[in-house]
């Protein structure tokens, strides 16, 4: 701690312990983060990380232990209190009011008024200052928070933040859907504000910015603390070994294989903007990776291939069928997508896991138990942790999400799969259980189409890799013959911002 | 990846700014475009000033109670009882003038009667924590048989007093008001509203929590008093309604206004509100009162059958939505 021992720091949390039901999620957490300081929170998912956000945030009440701001206890009976008390979140999912102007947001349930008329000027200048703290003065006020890019939305909600004064500033993975210039901004932004004296705890998955970003970190494995300290000259795999609680040296593992005959060809495919005539042909029992930057129109080539989206010219063929592509056509000739939208595309994320699971063929008459036992052996196989499979979807982490969309390829018997940024936002643990299922599916025949922006997988898992720049694709290498070079450079084209997510 | 996650430059949304402001006179160009229509073909019948006179009396009704059904719908709620509530509110009106109150006693008895009325529905949709929905379509049926138990399964005709004049045309001295006094209550009130949606701390928290209910009561907005102020204004507007209704009428009848319920639902969806909360305006509303009587009327003087103009009607519904979805979007 940089701080003299008679200061207390800016937040403490002391042996907090938190059941629901038989489980412990937090079962003896401490952490203490100082004015001025970047603590980094890491764990996988179902480590015990958005429990111990909640039960800060006034969300979940600790069932023992004690907290402190300042050295003055700190018990919050709500998010709204946690708020007046100068801790706020901002959570991945974020939460503006879209319609309402970025004014609006800012100053929402705080507004000046005169009686019960909003003082439009006033309001103004807080904002602006506001912004101006977040170091984004040229945001328009009065422009609809919804019409605002994500990275301009979280800006905006750390202006918020910011207005009403807040001590402690939690941030919830807030770079899972950035490029990578606006991460840099928000890097930036979070040095100044911790500059300022703010209290700033971040939750990442990214070992890269946590290093990044952070002077500390604290490592949460089973709801305990299980280690931690100064991030400048901690090694990444030993960071990810704590979190797991083993090594992980085959994170990615790729067995021999012998890729067979082509089971998917697309001939000078071109959507509406984006693809423009690619070609691609794709064997049994091979991974074939997909990079490039974001916008670069990878997952409109997956959409167009499986269906979903109208085609201009070109052709796919699917083993031996040739004709007009819709997402049930292409279910029926075996082949299954997992979207990179799981939540608002992927899953049904009020209805059971099993349903789910069964969601591409369901019989006429589900019976809730037969679709349980067809779920079980898939779900055993990708290890997801549930309590049972008639438990909806949305309750599990997004991790085991994920896990239920791959499942359901599986559990339909999918000769070829497309994924698209199969392990964005999950945690390690659950990455290294879908590279393992990825493996397995390849040795078995069948093939996969892996779309990512994350460099390490593509070449950790992928058999070939082919960069997508602009909406064309180009050359397919094998892994051996290229390396994270040369895919940025392709994927850079001549593009004036390398964007990509996370190198 | 969507476009979305990228940095959209400044030009671009000042061209969005640009592609709303058609998106505010949709509505209104409609009601343009129909009113000429059948001023062409009907200039004589339609387009005279007394036949304006008629619409705008048509229109006051709805319009009314179209107004507080604004604010519920902005707020992401509806409310299916509130045709029961004018009923309700006009069988009030006429039990009071025929026990002998005064008629600005009955008149300010039956508004308070529609505002209880919506402060029920506010109190239950945020007590009991059930969809706005199923409580009013609950109150729909128990409204109703309150103003049937109320009149005795009857019609109550009390005495003329000026109640039954403020839908009727302005008498010689009274010339320069050009439209009833009624339709004018309407206006007022409706400007009212509107300022109340823009300036107002009140207003601006109903366009929150219809936009993202969870942020709003993160942000410390009330939501739950919100909510119970919202229901009790749309009762109140509907209060407006039923003593407009037992002016036309002249008397408290216990079924009427049946159905009116989606013509003012839909008045609101014409002007461009969404049924998921968050957007909507008054005027907006007013228009889309208007073209439905528009419509109506145009479709009779022009000796349509009366299947046909509802059919009119309803493609315009669908119409109005679709134009709504065309236009950019602030999800």
């Amino acid at each position: 701690m940089t701080d003299s021992p008679t200061i207390p720091p800016r937040l403490r949390m002391q042996d907090i312990r938190k059941r629901f039901g038989a489980t412990a999620a937090l079962d003896g957490v401490d952490i203490e983060v100082a004015s001025g300081e970047v603590l980094a929170l890491v764990g996988e998912n179902g480590a015990g990380k958005s429990t111990l956000m909640k039960v800060l945030s006034g969300a979940h009440a600790a069932d023992q232990g004690s907290m402190a701001l300042d050295g003055e206890p700190y018990a919050p009976r709500s998010p709204l209190d946690a708020r007046r008390r100068g801790v706020a979140m901002i959570y991945q999912e974020l939460s503006l009011a879209p319609h309402l102007s970025v004014m609006e947001n800012i100053l929402l349930g705080m507004e000046p008024t005169r009686g019960p008329i909003i003082d439009w000027k006033r309001m103004r200048e807080k904002a602006a200052a506001g912004l101006a703290a977040a170091g984004r003065p040229d945001i328009p006020l009065n422009l609809p928070a919804g019409r605002l890019s994500i990275a301009e939305q979280q800006l905006v909600e750390v202006a918020r933040a910011v207005a009403i004064g807040s001590r402690v500033l939690v941030l919830d993975e807030p770079t899972s859907s950035l490029a990578r210039t606006d991460v840099e901004h928000l890097f930036a932004l979070i040095r100044r504000l911790r500059a300022e004296g703010l209290a700033i705890v971040y939750v990442s998955h990214f070992l890269e910015e946590v290093q990044a970003v952070s002077e500390r970190f604290t490592v949460l494995r089973d709801g305990k603390t299980v280690g931690g300290g100064m991030t400048a000259g901690v090694p990444a795999a030993q960071i990810i070994s704590m979190m797991v609680g083993r090594d992980v040296e085959d994170l990615y593992p790729r067995s021999r294989r012998e890729p067979g005959e082509v089971v998917l060809e697309v001939n000078h495919l071109a959507g509406l903007n984006e693809p423009q005539s690619v070609s691609l042909a794709l064997r049994r029992g091979e991974v074939f990776g997909i990079a490039g930057l974001m916008g670069a129109g990878r997952t409109e080539l997956l959409r167009a291939i499986f269906g979903l989206d109208p085609v201009r010219s070109g052709s796919v063929r699917v083993a031996s069928y040739t004709g007009p592509a819709s997402p049930a056509r292409r279910w029926n000739q075996g082949v299954g997508m997992v979207s990179e939208d799981r939540k608002a595309e992927g899953l049904a994320l009020s209805m059971s896991i099993a349903e789910n699971l069964a969601l591409s063929h369901l019989p006429a008459i589900p019976s809730p138990a037969r679709l349980d036992t067809a779920a079980e052996p898939w779900l055993g196989r990708l290890n997801v942790r549930l309590r049972s499979p008639r438990q909806p979807v949305g309750d599990l982490s997004g991790g085991n999400q994920q896990k239920v969309a791959i499942a359901r390829l599986l559990h339909h018997d999918a000769q070829v799969l497309l994924l698209d940024e199969p392990t964005r936002g999950i945690d390690v643990g659950s990455k290294a259980e879908i590279y393992r299922v990825i493996d397995e599916l390849a040795c078995s025949g069948k093939a996969v189409l892996l779309v990512s922006s994350y460099l390490p997988e593509l070449l950790g898992v992928c058999d070939r890799i082919a960069v997508m720049c602009r909406g064309t694709l180009g050359p397919a290498r094998r892994v051996c013959e290229t390396d994270e070079h040369r895919i940025m450079a392709e994927a850079i084209g001549s593009a004036p911002l390398p964007q990509l997510h996370s190198i | 990846m969507t476009n979305t996650l990228e940095y959209s430059p400044p030009q671009s949304r000042s061209g969005s700014r640009r592609a709303m402001l058609p998106a505010q006179l949709g509505p209104l160009i409609g009601l343009l475009l129909v009113t000429g229509f059948f001023a062409a073909l009907r200039h004589k019948t339609f387009a005279s000033a007394s036949n304006l006179q008629v619409m705008l009396t048509q229109t006051a009704v709805v319009g009314a109670a179209a107004l507080g059904m604004t604010l519920i719908i902005i707020s992401g709620g509806i409310d299916l009882s509130v045709g029961s509530c004018i009923a309700l509110t006009c069988v009030v009106v006429a039990k009071l003038l025929e026990i002998g109150a005064a008629p600005i006693v009955a008149v300010a008895l039956g508004m308070a009667a529609g505002c209880l009325a919506g402060m029920l529905i506010g109190v239950i949709v945020t007590q009991i924590r059930l969809a706005p929905f199923i409580v009013t379509l609950g109150t729909w049926g128990a409204f109703r048989s309150l103003a049937k138990g109320f009149a005795d399964e009857s019609t109550i005709t009390p005495d003329p007093t000026w109640i039954n004049d403020l839908l009727t045309r302005p008498g010689e001295g009274h010339r320069w008001m050009l439209v009833p006094p009624g339709v004018w209550v309407v206006i007022i009130l409706a400007v009212v509203m509107m300022a109340v949606l823009r300036y107002t701390r009140f207003g601006r928290h109903v366009f929150a929590i219809g936009s993202n209910e969870q942020t709003a009561r993160l942000c410390g907005v009330g939501v739950g008093r919100t909510k119970i102020m919202v229901y009790a204004i749309g009762g109140l507007f509907a209060g407006v309604a039923g003593v407009l209704q037992y002016s036309y009428l002249g008397q408290g009848d216990p079924t009427t206004a049946a159905g009116y319920e989606l013509d003012i639902i839909a008045a609101v969806v014409i002007g461009g509100a969404s049924l998921s909360g968050g957007q909507g305006t008054i005027l907006g509303t007013l228009v889309g009162a208007m073209l439905m009587t528009v419509v109506a009327n145009g479709c009779s003087k022009l000796g349509m059958r009366n299947w046909v103009q509802e059919g009119v009607t309803g493609v315009i519904i669908i119409l109005a939505a679709a134009i709504d979805r065309m236009r950019p979007s602030s999800r």
